[in-house]
């Protein structure tokens, strides 16, 4: 086990830096720095602020410098001074060490569009947006998505299977950018029934977590499904109902625990994957979330910020995964030997 | 007599019955059968050929050219769009819309069809749909193969490459090379490559991109698939007598090996092509995918969803036409999987 965890992470570090090393070339290789506005800046500014921001270097001492400022975490005492170079996404207090002292990581730079600011306060202010966008369309999806593929398998090949896997399949094909603009124009111009657009409230929260969440539902009530179909055919299941246990504790004590593991375990990535989703819904609703930073970010050409939020993304969402492999493999011994 | 008669008929029908059996169907023949008795399927074809008629006959069903504007009919709908959508209320019975039935849909703020524009839109999304798979295909096709059948370090390697690409979280990548692709080509000197480059996919409208961009991402779960299926039928009889007989082996890759595993691939294509139509209505969403004015309806609904509350015929109904037709593209995937590959009938 020790040795799969290991080997599991090491791999992890390694897609990490393959995909970092992809983001930084791609991204900085585009011809034009980030200086070259329309309005265009007197050559001995845009050296002094090439210079500044690290981009005369080669490339590859910018990548490792760029590595290391995201990776290494330092611990700071009285003399740290915030700066548009010199600030860090997670900030930790330490106060066995002081008073002053701080654990502080990950620093990703300064926003070359918005000059004053990091990339690192777009971040702590845009990303626990998404965050709760991400966490009711999760509740959304599991609310919906358990319960109709638990009762599809049960009801298997009536009416109700039927129905719901019909609604799961039609679920699949509505993609957010569909569901979106649907919902708000329904509940929210036409019948008035919820806010259209705006965040902060929990009735703002609810047409934006629907359409993001709807798809997933979907998902999930076929895996769901399929997997209880999968247990109630197991031979344990036939013994507990030739020992005459009534058919609601078969199913609700020996089907479903087992028929759930597989559900348990993709919720993890489902969530990175909804937080890491928001960019339609956080701008068709106007949420000032990451997602639609994002997307503006990429029109102003505002290259720290894609290239931190690709990596920070791309970091939760591997993490994400590697997280279940090793969640599963712990659940099931048989996946550590293969 | 009757009886005789009634038992003749009842041999002659068993006869011809085992007859069709024993001259044996096709993979193709028994799998288009199956296919027709799935309604929901069948339902998803139609859709899917209506909408290829349009795109093909997009010039003759268009009322006006695409990017033809009109200033003075900006931002106009017919009666009947004001009747649907109840928030649009006529300027004559003194709301802000003005009611013009040239356009049947209604016409954006530029004064644009939106008609026509959903009708030439058509073409981008059924274009994605049927060129992801073709590169998709045509890249995990050759890694697929080559892994499979030479086996070894070359497997190793390539399966590798495979894992870490494959780690890549999609959208983010497909985000990366647009993002790349689009500015690294907007302001290139002439006659470099970038430029010529640059202007093919102007010329395409911004297709061509697109279309890297997604088979860049989309090759990896089919070069999986195909060493899968060619490490099993690598092992089977047929290929170790056409072994034994002296053919080659790109002719045994080719002529025996590729025709068995078809039909998986076929199917996982075909499951896929609802998500290539929502890669690029997302990308022409966030401004990424097709360029100015190429109607798409991905860029269409992110303009009309920011007249929402006004108009939101602007941005309904494109996302009507893109909901059609990934909803016809989900169900002809499944009746196919059914189909061609009885065995994985209700799986995921």
């Amino acid at each position: 086990m020790t040795v799969f965890i290991i080997r599991r992470l090491l791999w992890m570090a390694l897609v990490l830096l393959v995909v970092s090393a992809i983001t930084f070339v791609l991204l900085r290789a585009v011809p034009g720095g980030p200086f070259n506005t329309e309005r265009g800046v007197p050559a001995p500014v845009q050296r002094a602020l090439e210079e500044k921001f690290n981009l005369t270097a080669p490339l590859y001492q910018q990548y490792l410098k760029y590595l290391s400022d995201i990776l290494v975490p330092h611990i700071t005492g009285e003399e740290f001074r915030r700066s548009l170079t010199n600030d860090y996404l997670i900030n930790v207090p330490l106060p066995f060490l002081g008073e002053e002292a701080y654990f502080r990581w990950m620093n990703f730079g300064p926003s070359l569009r918005v000059r004053s600011r990091t990339v690192n306060q777009i971040f702590q202010e845009n990303l626990p947006v998404s965050f709760q966008l991400g966490l009711a369309a999760l509740v959304v999806a599991v609310v919906i998505g358990v319960p109709s593929g638990v009762v599809a398998a049960l009801k298997r090949n009536t009416w109700l299977d039927y129905a719901s896997m019909g609604i799961a399949i039609t679920g699949v094909s509505i993609s957010i950018i569909v569901s979106a603009p649907v919902l708000q124009y329904l509940f929210g111009v036409q019948w008035k029934l919820l806010p259209a657009s705006g965040w902060g409230t929990f009735q703002q929260a609810i047409l934006p977590a629907f359409a993001l969440g709807f798809t997933y539902s979907a998902l999930l009530a076929r895996l769901t499904r399929a997997s209880l179909l999968q247990v109630l055919d197991e031979d344990y299941i036939r013994t507990a109902r030739a020992k005459g246990l009534s058919e609601r504790i078969v199913v609700s004590l020996h089907a479903l625990k087992n028929a759930l593991i597989p559900v348990v375990t993709v919720i993890g990535p489902l969530f990175a994957l909804l937080v890491t989703g928001t960019f339609v819904a956080e701008t068709i609703f106007g949420i000032p979330g990451m997602g639609r930073y994002f997307v503006t970010s990429v029109t102003n050409r505002d290259f720290t910020v894609v290239m931190g939020t690709i990596l920070l993304y791309a970091g939760f969402l591997v993490l994400a995964n590697m997280a279940v492999d090793i969640v599963y493999a712990w659940l099931d011994p048989r996946i550590r030997l293969s | 007599m009757a009886v005789a008669e009634g038992n003749q008929d009842l041999q002659s029908s068993g006869v011809s019955k085992l007859d069709t059996h024993l001259k044996g169907e096709s993979l193709w023949a028994s799998a288009w059968k199956r296919m027709l008795r799935n309604r929901l399927a069948i339902m998803g074809l139609i859709i899917i050929l209506i909408a290829v008629l349009v795109a093909v006959f997009a010039d003759t069903i268009a009322l006006k050219p695409f990017s033809e504007t009109d200033l003075s009919s900006g931002d106009s709908a017919p009666y009947w769009v004001t009747q649907v959508f109840s928030s649009m209320t006529p300027v004559e019975n003194g709301g802000y819309v003005k009611v013009n039935n040239e356009y049947p849909l209604g016409a954006d703020n530029l004064g644009r069809d939106i008609f026509s524009r959903i009708v030439y839109g058509t073409r981008i999304s059924l274009l994605v749909a049927f060129a992801g798979p073709v590169f998709a295909l045509a890249v995990g096709l050759a890694v697929g193969l080559t892994a499979g059948y030479f086996g070894g370090a070359l497997d190793n390697i390539l399966m590798r490459i495979v894992d870490i690409m494959y780690a890549f979280p999609t959208l983010l990548l497909i985000i990366l090379l647009m993002t790349f692709f689009r500015f690294s080509t907007s302001t290139p000197e002439p006659g470099t490559f970038t430029y010529a480059l640059g202007q093919l996919d102007k010329s395409t409208g911004g297709m061509l991109f697109i279309f890297v961009g997604i088979g860049l991402t989309s090759w990896m779960q089919m070069a999986r698939l195909v060493r899968g299926q060619v490490l099993s039928a690598r092992e089977t009889e047929y290929v170790e007598s056409a072994r034994a007989m002296g053919a080659t082996t790109p002719r045994i890759m080719w002529r025996h090996i590729l025709p068995n595993i078809l039909g998986p691939l076929i199917v996982a294509e075909t499951l896929t092509i609802p998500q290539y139509i929502s890669y690029e209505a997302f990308l022409s969403f966030i401004g990424l995918g097709v360029q100015v004015p190429t109607p798409s309806w991905g860029s269409m609904i992110s303009d009309g969803s920011r007249a929402i509350s006004s108009y939101p015929n602007q941005a309904i109904f494109p996302a009507l036409a893109l909901f059609f037709v990934m909803f016809a593209f989900n169900f002809l995937g499944d009746g196919l999987r059914d189909a061609l590959d009885p065995r994985m009938r209700g799986a995921d």
